[in-house]
């Protein structure tokens, strides 16, 4: 094979972990400072799929048109699941916090499958088969957008934590849930916002990936392990470390998918998380014994 | 003996153990065909519970991955049966090594290089995925397309080859289940029991008291997934089809553990309680809808759902330890 495929399939899968990434992210903010884990993280991006698919249909909106009202459906959604009922979880174990995540992703599921049935639907933009010349590059146009779109708002989310006192706020809070406390910080306000934010970021990839993907209503699990891997890789509770996890896992399926077969591209990434796990469980950005 | 075998456990509880053990005993002679796989299923998942309580309810392991000890015992069974023509009871004794070699290996890695928590149950996903998609392209097992077992003649049972009527996995999980219970009782009340306990508590405590904490955990690991082998075999001989995307998948996991997690982690009644409850309300759910004329795909569970959410708002220890104070079947919390 000349080399040009590697590197096209490189391209594509660098831009599709870019959009992988900002998923992953949403998970490693909520996980870093609410200190929870969103065992139902791919449910929640499949609401947002289907929001924009349904726009799609009925009023032919693009989804990347309508990523904003859609990551704000989805920040309504994630302050009043933590407001309502996660906030009372924070101290509970681990496995209480997972059944009760659980819980939510099956309602997820479901209602999903009742409203909008078992089959996969996507959406055909108009540049849906566009692609671009680069030098020797061809890249396809929807993944050239989502890319670029992630990192947009990728960009948009460290600018917001690094410069503005809320994300500093927010950040405190991470650091030291006492200390914030004693300077009067709305610990519980807070932690809304965060997991708010969280899920809109998932809202906001999941507008960008159903331009590359489908979407069914039982597709949440597997987005959920994807977010897992990517931000153990990077580092849980690391922002750059999700974003470079994104990538790296979006390369290796990419790669994976092209070397071997598609449908084996996961083991890949599950061997990348074991390895890992086993050589540098803080992960590759992650600080030690966080 | 007795009188040391049934300490803890008030006279009303003992009543009520004994008529629940004679109805199970009974009742294939009165289900309907239908009940009866319900019943099984139930057995199972008592059974499964059981041996995934070992490492999380006792030791404090949270395994989110116990499909693949499932699928290894059950891919390995069938398929020695399918190709050397080799009976479950003797696959059995290749197919539980495995899964057992496999828990240990992952135990050993991860405990040695201090992985634990969220990392552990995480890592425990990773392996059963890994599993999938590799047993998705396994020839020897025929791949995603399926692997079949002769199917069964229920015109007499044959035990040994474990081909007969849903009655006999019936009484064979009732025999497991009751056996992993006693097991699971003798050794919270063991040595080796206790160590796990102070082990869920407070790992480095323990530690310091002197406990090897590896060493203990790797028992744990041992056998819950020796056990959890077991219930694979059975598994692959009830159902005579085996796909990985069905066996490994992370759903299957997640089944395992709901019952546990609902009726009670770390009790002895919890896994079983839990399983019921689970059960019932499933069929309930069916069959309220059913009668309403409902038929609506993926309503019973966001149904199923809701309920789950209440139970773990409403009761974070679970229904066993509520219910046991409640009617005062334990002298002490279990």
């Amino acid at each position: 094979m000349p080399v040009d495929i590697y590197l096209n399939v490189a391209v594509g899968g660098i831009l599709t972990g870019l959009v992988y990434g900002l998923m992953a992210l949403g998970l490693s903010v909520i996980f870093g400072v609410v200190r929870v884990v969103n065992f139902a993280h791919g449910e929640m991006m499949t609401i947002a799929m289907y929001i924009a698919v349904t726009l799609f249909s009925a009023f032919h909106l693009d989804p990347l048109v309508m990523l904003v009202p859609i990551a704000a459906v989805l920040f309504v959604l994630g302050y009043a699941l933590q407001a309502g009922l996660i906030n009372r979880f924070v101290t509970r174990p681990e496995h209480s916090q997972f059944l009760l995540l659980v819980a939510i992703a099956i309602i997820i599921t479901n209602a999903l499958l009742i409203l909008f049935g078992p089959d996969s639907q996507n959406v055909q933009a108009s540049y849906a088969y566009d692609s671009f010349q680069i030098g020797p590059l061809i890249v396809d146009a929807t993944k050239l957008y989502a890319g670029l779109t992630a990192v947009a708002v990728t960009a948009g989310l460290f600018a917001f934590f690094r410069f503005t006192p809320l994300g500093t706020a927010i950040r405190a809070c991470a650091d030291n849930y006492t200390g914030a406390m004693v300077v009067g910080l709305d610990v519980k306000r807070l932690y809304a916002l965060t997991f708010a934010l969280g899920t809109a970021c998932v809202g906001a990839a999941g507008c960008m990936l159903l331009l590359i993907f489908d979407v069914t209503p039982t597709v949440g699990p597997a987005y959920t392990l994807l977010a897992f891997v990517i931000v153990i890789t990077g580092g849980l509770g690391s922002m750059p470390g999700a974003l470079i996890g994104g990538i790296l896992i979006g390369l290796t399926e990419a790669l994976a998918g092209l070397l071997f077969t598609p449908s084996a591209k996961s083991m890949f990434a599950f061997a990348i998380l074991v390895l890992v796990l086993l050589f540098r469980p803080q992960g590759i950005m992650g600080k030690r014994a966080a | 003996m007795i009188a040391r075998a049934t300490a803890g456990v008030t006279r009303r509880g003992l009543v009520l153990l004994a008529i629940l053990l004679a109805a199970a005993l009974i009742a294939p002679f009165f289900a309907s065909d239908y009940l009866l796989t319900v019943l099984i299923l139930i057995l199972y998942f008592a059974y499964t519970g059981q041996a995934w309580n070992i490492m999380m309810g006792f030791a404090g392991q949270l395994s989110l991955g116990h499909a693949l000890y499932v699928g290894l015992g059950a891919y390995v069974a069938a398929a020695l049966y399918v190709h050397f023509g080799i009976g479950p009871w003797l696959g059995l004794l290749v197919a539980v090594p495995i899964a057992v070699a496999t828990g240990a290996f992952i135990g050993f890695l991860a405990f040695r290089f201090r992985v634990g928590g969220v990392y552990f149950a995480i890592l425990t996903i990773a392996f059963a995925e890994f599993a999938r998609v590799g047993f998705d392209h396994l020839a020897w097992t025929r791949g995603s397309s399926g692997l079949f077992l002769p199917v069964a003649q229920y015109s007499h049972n044959d035990l040994w080859q474990l081909r007969g009527h849903p009655v006999m996995f019936y009484y064979i999980l009732l025999a497991a289940t009751v056996l992993a219970f006693i097991v699971c009782r003798s050794l919270l009340h063991s040595r080796i029991g206790y160590f796990w306990l102070a082990i869920r508590e407070d790992e480095e405590a323990a530690s310091a008291a002197g406990i090897d904490t590896f060493r203990y955990k790797m028992i744990a690991v041992v056998i819950s997934s020796g056990m959890t082998a077991f219930a694979g075999v059975i598994y692959a001989f009830y159902y005579n089809n085996l796909f990985p995307e069905q066996v490994f998948n992370i759903s299957r996991s997640i089944d395992i553990i709901l019952a546990p997690l609902v009726g009670g982690i770390g009790t002895l009644f919890g896994p079983i309680l839990g399983t019921v409850i689970l059960e019932g309300l499933s069929e309930g759910l069916r069959t309220l809808l059913g009668i309403l004329g409902i038929d609506v795909p993926g309503i019973k569970q966001v149904f199923f759902g809701i309920v789950l959410l209440l139970v773990v708002v409403a009761l974070p220890e679970g229904v066993w330890p509520w219910l046991a104070r409640r009617f005062r079947l334990t002298e002490r919390k279990q």
